[in-house]
């Protein structure tokens, strides 16, 4: 707990998220926009799971102000959505850390459920009510890219012995 | 000493979660008063502009890739393809050009005729700045884009936007060095219009669909036809009058209704667009513009368009279409 926290962890952990970022506001074609995962919300989950002294829901929150600020959405969408994320995921980590990696992917589901639900009803209360269920997409896309993001951020932390 | 340090390691396990609830709370607390005060106000145009100029080297560097897919294509294509494209563009360019010359023609006549009317619509030309669409998506469910051209270069909040097609939307936040941009076709976004054959005056309101505009207030006995065109009414002082904005698509008139419901399509392709003209300034005053009963006719109907009877126009100008042009925010 005391241990001295090493410089290059920070640039690492921001490096991640700006990765996220530009990936979550890559062009993609029509099909593949609807699936497309919310990348920030998984970088966040696993930074919250690995190191839960160092991300948590203040980071979460700032990190959604750049999304919305990002991606057009009114300031503080995703700043809510994501808070809830990290708290949830703070709140588990200990046991989402031994979980296999499907079971890790079911649970992360869940709150990617959550942080698409909550950013959905703010949505509709601002008059962009979704038409369809296409609106649960990215959930699925998250749940699937979950073990890739999961292998990659723990290779990139191991790696930079970010603790 | 021990027992001692193993109440430290206690509080440090316990103390986290409690300082993370509070934490949330702040933040939701913190985060919808800014939701409520972005969606009515807009004192956060500050905040967003900053985070936004401090983003825009991150989605510069998103488009890269692909700005060089784009690249590649264009290099690898051949010679004979890039020749034919260039004998292509010179020949429409040609064309246009001629048709310019009449347009000059048409313009000063117009002015002459308008003063010898002593009417003071300003047909003046406007003054554009081009802008190139960033190929950074935005949130899926609103009809954003972000260009390439900011406060610095001239953008405003309220400028609006068309290609070569008609209108394409309207400057929402303007940010340093970018500028997002609502289209059309934003459910929250309405134009005012009127249909260029006879001057019928309504909205046209976005629908959420790239290739749907809705256009209420048409009442059921309303002259309207598949294929009018929708132009710009010049109302509300954002959308400069005389641009196409739709092609009327469908009309069903039901009788257990007060209104027809009249479905139109976008002239711009506004999903495939890439560049975007900028309208800078000259956007016709609505005080003195138009005095609501003279109505004149359409300025750029085409001459074979027979102009609305005098007194259709009027009959409609109590269907709420003075609502300015703002996004209904």
């Amino acid at each position: 707990m005391a241990k001295s926290i090493p410089a290059s962890g920070y640039a690492t952990i921001v490096a991640s998220f700006v990765f996220a970022l530009m990936l979550s506001s890559l062009h993609l074609p029509p099909l593949l926009d609807h699936f497309r995962p919310d990348w920030v919300g998984l970088t966040l989950i696993y930074w919250c799971m690995a190191l839960p002294q160092r991300v948590g829901v203040g980071t979460a929150w700032v990190l959604g102000l750049v999304l919305d600020a990002a991606q057009g959405t009114l300031l503080g969408q995703h700043a809510l959505a994501l808070s809830v994320v990290a708290f949830l995921t703070l709140r588990l980590h200990q046991r989402i850390r031994v979980f296999p990696l499907w079971q890790q992917a079911l649970t992360v589901a869940l709150f990617l459920l959550v942080d698409q639900l909550l950013v959905t009803w703010i949505n509709g209360i601002s008059g962009y009510a979704p038409r369809d269920f296409w609106y649960l997409a990215p959930v699925a896309g998250g749940t699937l890219a979950w073990p890739f993001a999961f292998v990659l951020l723990r290779d990139l932390r191991r790696r930079f012995n970010v603790s | 000493m021990a027992q001692l340090k193993s109440g430290e390691n206690d509080k440090a396990l316990f103390a986290p979660e409690t300082a993370a609830s509070l934490k949330l709370i702040a933040c939701a607390l913190v985060s919808i008063v800014l939701m409520t005060i972005d969606h009515r106000q807009s004192h956060l145009e500050v905040l967003r502009n900053a985070l936004a100029t401090t983003l825009y080297p991150l989605q510069h560097a998103a488009q890269l890739p692909v700005e060089a897919f784009g690249w590649v294509a264009d290099s690898l294509e051949s010679r004979s393809a890039l020749q034919d494209e260039n004998t292509r563009l010179r020949e429409k360019q040609l064309f246009i050009n001629a048709q310019l010359q009449k347009l000059t023609a048409l313009e000063a006549e117009n002015r002459r005729l308008r003063a010898l009317l002593e009417s003071t619509i300003n047909v003046s030309a406007e003054r554009v700045l081009i802008a190139e669409i960033l190929a950074v998506d935005l949130d899926p469910y609103r009809h954003q884009i972000l260009i390439n051209r900011g406060t610095q270069h001239g953008a405003k909040i309220g400028q609006p936007l068309i290609d070569e097609r008609g209108i394409v939307g309207q400057v929402n936040h303007a940010n340093l060095l970018t500028s997002s941009a609502i289209l059309i076709t934003d459910p929250s976004h309405a134009i005012p219009v009127q249909l260029n054959r006879n001057g019928i005056r309504t909205l046209a309101v976005g629908t959420g669909k790239y290739n749907e505009l809705e256009l209420p207030n048409i009442p059921n006995n309303g002259d309207v036809k598949v294929g009018d065109l929708v132009i710009t009414s010049g109302l509300g002082g954002r959308f400069p009058r005389g641009y196409p904005v739709a092609r009327v698509t469908r009309v069903e008139f039901d009788p257990g209704r007060p209104f027809a419901k009249v479905i139109a399509e976008p002239t711009a392709h506004l999903d495939r667009i890439r560049e975007v003209l900028l309208i800078l300034d000259d956007i016709p005053d609505p005080a003195r513009q138009e005095p609501p009963l003279a109505a004149p006719p359409p300025a750029s109907a085409a001459p074979a368009a027979p102009v609305a009877p005098a007194a259709k126009p009027p009959a409609r100008t109590t269907n709420g279409t003075t609502r300015p042009a703002e996004t209904r925010r």
